[in-house]
């Protein structure tokens, strides 16, 4: 069984945003990149079915710039056999995303396709749903645990109201919360031998994908600064303030 | 000539950052004021790789350069000063075994060493002989085909919690001649460990003194020729002092990082700190020395990548600039945080107890001095220095 991971490239979970100055976006000049945390809970899921003998090669799919290299390498570290480049300097939305991977699913034909739940820099959570529908296969979001089994999968996934426990058949694409597992660390050596893993690098134009953003950013903002909070003096005052002032309760 | 990090360095670089934010330094305070020694965390770092950087790869370490290996425990040291000088001692340590050792030496210590499954203490100090090295008077006698071992080491870092010591015995005349590398397993019979020094700082790593009764060390134990110790010490230290200097910048930029966040929250008279020309110009000095410092070591890492014959001048230097830099940053960063610095809620007073025995040990900073003067006085062309 094969298993495709969808890494993205995003901006470290440390790094403090800043917005440009002429609002067009967020300032990534020297800003730390790294792999989406979600994905790299989706790549060590994916090692732990190789691990377990449940799936035999773990392929992790990247789409992007160049520098996309970079986080496919980490995943290369963490575990999975081999890489495949989306290259492109378009600036990548959702459904570009998810029509890239359906055709990358198209060529690799996985049983499973594991993503993050999101990606931590625009939170969008639709590559992986967007995906599903356009390749027809069933859909198991926000996956808190995996069982496989003959054929299908069995997910608890997170929800509103809990925990929710479906099953799906195979081949399907699995997008990952926060609980599913905690990833290792990359090892030196690993990092060493993640070199000789190989790569393969695509464009969008090879795949037969049109990636034109169909949204349009007009501005980007930082959201309004706490104001300073006060101290009330009686649960009475918290109340009245409450009801009369933030007008939360009636 | 390129300052850049390498795609690798990068690779090498975020994977120990990632190790030393989670793993180091949530605990660090806590092993510092609990004297706890992690040993259970040092055999992870050892399972990543961490505990046989620059050893070859044969005897399965990653056969990493020196270079490599300082911007690996840089990022290390920014989450525990101390875990990270013992685990660069011990780095070194194993490295002399893989080095210097016959096969069967390296065949039994370098597996579990590389692994971190089993922990090494460089034993050279010894009460009467510090900066004096050379006259230390722990001494082997040749008994058929083993040493019996008599005397005692001061200082030893990690002492009574090590599987294996690698220490400077004298087997010959007096002077540095006469001194040779013995492996001795820290189990041997007549092995014995002074209670744990009370000391400054690096509390999360033991200090001992050790005594030799009548402990037998197999020949084949030793490292390289009789008479060859004092020179295979100080090769070790070469790599040594770039690993402390390593201990000292990693320590002063976590200490930079926690000053600027101060200066850019803390608000007296009105304004934040940061609004102050001369917390400004502090941070400026601050972080100005800093980068010198961290060139300087990189210079003398690559010196001793290169086997370059200066290669000990340029670590003499690196050593006695780093860690003296690396001192004065950690001192302003607490400067910066006013009483808060004082106290052991915020890491500063760690950072300057831990930094400040990064001046003293490996070679003194005013043995460092000795060693670049000598070298500037002798015959040889002074311009190669640059």
């Amino acid at each position: 069984m094969k298993v495709l991971v969808a890494a993205k490239r995003v901006v470290d979970y440390n790094v403090n945003i800043r917005v440009l100055s002429d609002n067009t976006g967020v300032d990534l000049n020297n800003v730390k990149m790294s792999l989406n945390p979600f994905d790299e809970i989706a790549i060590e899921e994916a090692v732990r079915l190789r691990e377990a003998g449940t799936a035999e090669e773990v392929i992790v799919v990247s789409v992007g710039t160049s520098a996309c290299q970079e986080q496919i390498r980490t995943a290369l570290a963490l575990g999975a056999d081999r890489g495949i480049l989306v290259e492109t300097d378009e600036d990548m939305q959702p459904l570009a995303i998810a029509k890239v991977l359906k055709a990358i699913v198209d060529k690799e034909q996985p049983s499973l396709v594991i993503a993050g739940k999101q990606a931590i820099d625009g939170d969008n959570s639709q590559t992986g749903q967007m995906l599903a529908a356009l390749a027809g296969l069933g859909q198991a979001t926000f996956a808190s645990q995996l069982v496989m089994g003959d054929g299908e999968a069995t997910v608890t996934r997170e929800v509103d109201g809990g925990a929710e426990t479906i099953t799906v058949k195979l081949p399907a694409i699995l997008t990952t919360d926060l609980r599913l597992n905690e990833p290792r660390y990359a090892s030196l050596p690993n990092i060493m031998k993640a070199k000789k893993k190989p790569i393969d690098v695509y464009t969008p134009e090879d795949l037969g994908v049109d990636v034109t953003p169909r949204v349009k950013t007009l501005k980007v903002e930082p959201p309004a600064s706490r104001k300073a909070g006060i101290i009330v003096e009686s649960v009475e005052e918290l109340v009245d303030k409450l009801r009369n002032e933030a007008k939360v309760i009636s | 000539m390129d300052f850049n990090l390498n795609e690798d360095q990068v690779a090498f670089r975020d994977a120990a950052r990632d190790f030393s934010d989670n793993e180091f330094a949530p605990h660090a305070a806590a092993w510092d004021a609990g004297h706890i020694f992690p040993r259970a965390v040092i055999r992870q770092a050892g399972a990543l790789g961490f505990c046989g950087l620059y050893c070859p790869e044969a005897v399965g370490g990653l056969g990493l350069s020196r270079l490599d290996s300082s911007i690996i425990l840089e990022q290390l040291a920014m989450g525990c000063t101390s875990t990270t000088a013992f685990i660069s001692i011990h780095n070194m340590a194993t490295w002399m075994i893989a080095d210097y050792g016959n096969d069967q030496t390296i065949v039994r210590f370098c597996p579990d060493l590389v692994s971190g499954k089993a922990l090494a203490s460089y034993c050279l100090t010894e009460s009467g002989a510090g900066s004096d090295a050379g006259s230390l008077r722990t001494r082997a006698v040749l008994e058929g085909d083993h040493y019996v071992v008599n005397g005692s080491k001061m200082f030893i870092s990690g002492a009574g919690a090590t599987d294996v010591l690698v220490a400077m015995i004298r087997t010959g005349e007096s002077g540095t001649r006469g001194i040779s590398a013995l492996v001795i397993p820290a189990d041997s019979a007549g092995v014995g460990f002074s209670a744990n020094l009370e000391k400054m700082g690096w509390h999360s790593q033991p200090t001992c003194e050790i005594t030799f009764d009548n402990v037998k060390v197999p020949v084949i134990n030793r490292l390289g020729e009789e008479g060859d110790g004092f020179r295979i010490a100080m090769k070790g230290l070469d790599g040594g002092r770039i690993n402390i200097a390593t201990c000292s910048i990693g320590t002063a930029q976590a200490a930079i990082c926690r000053a600027r966040d101060h200066l850019l929250s803390r608000e007296q008279f009105g304004s934040t700190l940061s609004s102050f020309q001369a917390l400004q110009f502090k941070l400026a000095d601050m972080v100005t020395e800093l980068v010198a410092a961290r060139q300087m070591v990189r210079l003398a890492a690559f010196k001793v990548d290169q086997g370059d014959t200066d290669a000990a001048v340029y670590a003499a230097m690196a050593k006695r600039f780093a860690t003296d830099v690396g001192f004065e940053v950690c001192n302003q960063a607490l400067q910066i945080h006013g009483g808060y610095g004082y106290m052991q809620e915020y890491p500063l007073e760690r950072y300057v107890r831990d930094t400040r025995v990064h001046q003293i040990l490996e070679g003194t900073n005013e043995i460092m001095r000795l060693i670049v003067s000598r070298r500037l006085l002798s015959d040889a062309d002074i311009e190669s220095i640059q």
